[in-house]
């Protein structure tokens, strides 16, 4: 079963300061957990894709205007509370791996090495057998 | 008798053929395999390049041996070699490495065949393990091919299979028949993932509604099981049911990709030769020991698949089966099956007190089928508002996009 893991950051729930705020030493212990936790689930068999998206600041809002042409709205987006940071895509036995794996993620380390504890929303892809009608 | 049937004129089904033979050859020469089966998978990829280009080979099992073989004893030295470096005082000949004969007995290739499968789908691997393995090893599908079938990038398609050698390695597995005590589970074993193989065929991510590929896998791998094992009720029982619904796939979707249910299909796009093939199986497999859940399901299908209509469907009987099999493999969705079958006998109102007496078990609320079976029943009984009710509870919990489709329009349908 195939689940997506969304990482959200919400600035409303957030307890630590934001990443450019962090030491050298932090921020490189935090990618260093990504890069590991990444290359354990490639090997248990269970990596789909992960992605990182850029910050929210460059972030353009697109929707069609008349005769379909685009209307852009350059970021960044002083209301910006919450933005989506990045996304794993996960091929799991059951939901309660998928929800395990969050967990794990959510134990990033962020400054002084504590976790973040960030949430993550946990979400089925729509890859199931339909039932025989 | 093969066992795997071979069309001559199709490399690529007399490799996949050989495949198994080869890696129980190997195996058996070894005594590893997991490195025989990695060898085996390399020598299917040259065969892939070289056979097209060069012309088949005389005698085509006997490259791939001589072909795998030389791979193996090339990894036993590097092994060996690593070894040396790390520990210079340890300089023994590999053991179990010779040359390899010419050819070997046919009757111990398809026999190594049956063993392979009993091995691939050993119960202490998850079934998607068991399934990926299987289709590597026993049905000679490449990790590329079969990661693309499950949309994971090969890296973790290749992962998932190497893992699960490492488990059965652990399980201490060898490559033997299970005895007799073991033998029932066992077999259970590889019917329940040939079983959840096929029906992984009728999953879909995206815009494509089947995967016939897959589905097939399933059917050639239990035909070369019941070529083997022909007087085993169960396994006979589940080619045919295979066999009986697959008949129906080109009815099941609509030309858009659309989801058509068994009632609104047009009948005359079932392929007529797989289900005279399932019934004659069915048949046949019926009278051959205890009734198991196969053979109740298929002799099901059976009767759905030869009816010209949905009332000229005998009913009566279908109910009759699910009350088998609810007795030999009781489960909430065989009742909701049961339901189905006593609302076309009895009437809508017989089918939902069925259904009520389940909708306060927590394992069906949180999935769909519980709310697609009502929504049904209560559209035939003209509660249309709790149809919609239903089918929108169902769109929501379903994991199949196609359904949801399905589902959502019907919702919508009943509003107006």
């Amino acid at each position: 079963m195939k689940y997506m893991l969304l990482m959200q950051f919400s600035s409303a729930t957030a307890d630590f300061p934001g990443i450019t705020e962090w030491t050298p030493d932090e921020i490189k212990a935090h990618i260093a957990f990504m890069g590991r936790t990444n290359k354990t689930l490639a090997a248990d068999g269970e990596l789909v894709d992960a992605q990182g998206l850029a910050m929210p600041d460059t972030a353009k809002v697109v929707r069609a205007g008349t005769d379909g042409a685009a209307v852009v709205t350059e970021g960044p987006f002083a209301e910006t509370k919450e933005f989506l940071a990045g996304w794993w895509i996960v091929d799991v036995e059951d939901e309660a791996r998928a929800v395990e794996l969050a967990a794990y993620i959510s134990t990033a380390p962020g400054p002084g090495g504590a976790p973040l504890n960030m949430p993550l929303e946990v979400r089925q892809v729509m890859s199931g057998p339909p039932a025989d009608l | 008798m093969d066992a795997v049937p071979v069309d001559a004129n199709r490399p690529d089904d007399l490799l996949r053929t050989l495949a198994p033979q080869v890696v129980g050859v190997l195996t058996r020469r070894f005594g590893d395999f997991d490195t025989a089966e990695d060898a085996v998978q390399e020598a299917l990829l040259a065969a892939a390049v070289q056979w097209p280009r060069d012309g088949l080979p005389d005698n085509p099992r006997g490259w791939l041996i001589q072909v795998a073989s030389r791979r193996m004893i090339e990894q036993v030295r590097g092994e060996r070699a690593r070894r040396d470096r790390e520990d210079l005082a340890a300089r023994r000949e590999p053991a179990g490495v010779v040359a390899p004969a010419a050819d070997v007995d046919d009757a111990q290739g398809r026999d190594d065949t049956l063993l392979l499968l009993f091995l691939c789908c050993h119960p202490a691997l998850t079934p998607p393990s068991a399934i990926a393995l299987t289709l590597r090893s026993v049905a000679g599908l490449t990790t590329g091919e079969i990661a693309g079938a499950f949309l994971v990038p090969e890296a973790t398609m290749g992962q998932r299979i190497s893992r699960a050698k490492q488990k059965i390695k652990a399980a201490g597995s060898t490559f033997s028949m299970p005895d007799a005590d073991a033998w029932p589970e066992r077999l259970a074993s590889v019917l329940h993932v040939l079983y959840l193989l096929f029906n992984e065929g009728y999953a879909a991510s995206g815009a494509e509604l089947q995967r016939v590929e897959l589905a097939q896998e399933a059917i050639r791998l239990t035909r070369a099981l019941h070529a083997q094992l022909p007087d085993d009720g169960e396994v006979g029982g589940l080619l045919a049911l295979m066999l009986l619904v697959h008949a129906r796939s080109a009815a099941r979707t609509g030309p858009d990709g659309a989801l058509v249910p068994l009632a609104e299909q047009d009948r005359s796009l079932w392929d007529g030769e797989a289900v005279a093939e399932g019934v004659a199986l069915i048949t046949e497999a019926m009278p051959k020991g205890p009734v198991g859940p196969y053979r109740v399901q298929a002799a099901i299908a059976a009767l759905h698949d030869e009816a010209r209509t949905v009332e000229e469907t005998d009913w009566p009987q279908i109910l009759a089966l699910y009350d088998v099999l609810e007795r030999v493999a009781p489960s909430p969705v065989v009742t909701l099956n049961r339901a189905v079958a006593a609302a076309m006998v009895h009437g809508p109102e017989a089918g939902l007190a069925i259904v009520d007496a389940l909708a306060a078990d927590p394992l069906l609320t949180r999935g769909h089928r519980l709310y697609v079976t009502r929504a049904h029943l209560r559209e035939r009984a003209g509660d249309r508002v709790g149809a919609a009710e239903d089918f929108r509870a169902a769109a929501a919990r379903t994991a199949s996009l196609p359904e949801r489709h399905y589902l959502t329009i019907k919702a919508a349908g009943l509003n107006a």
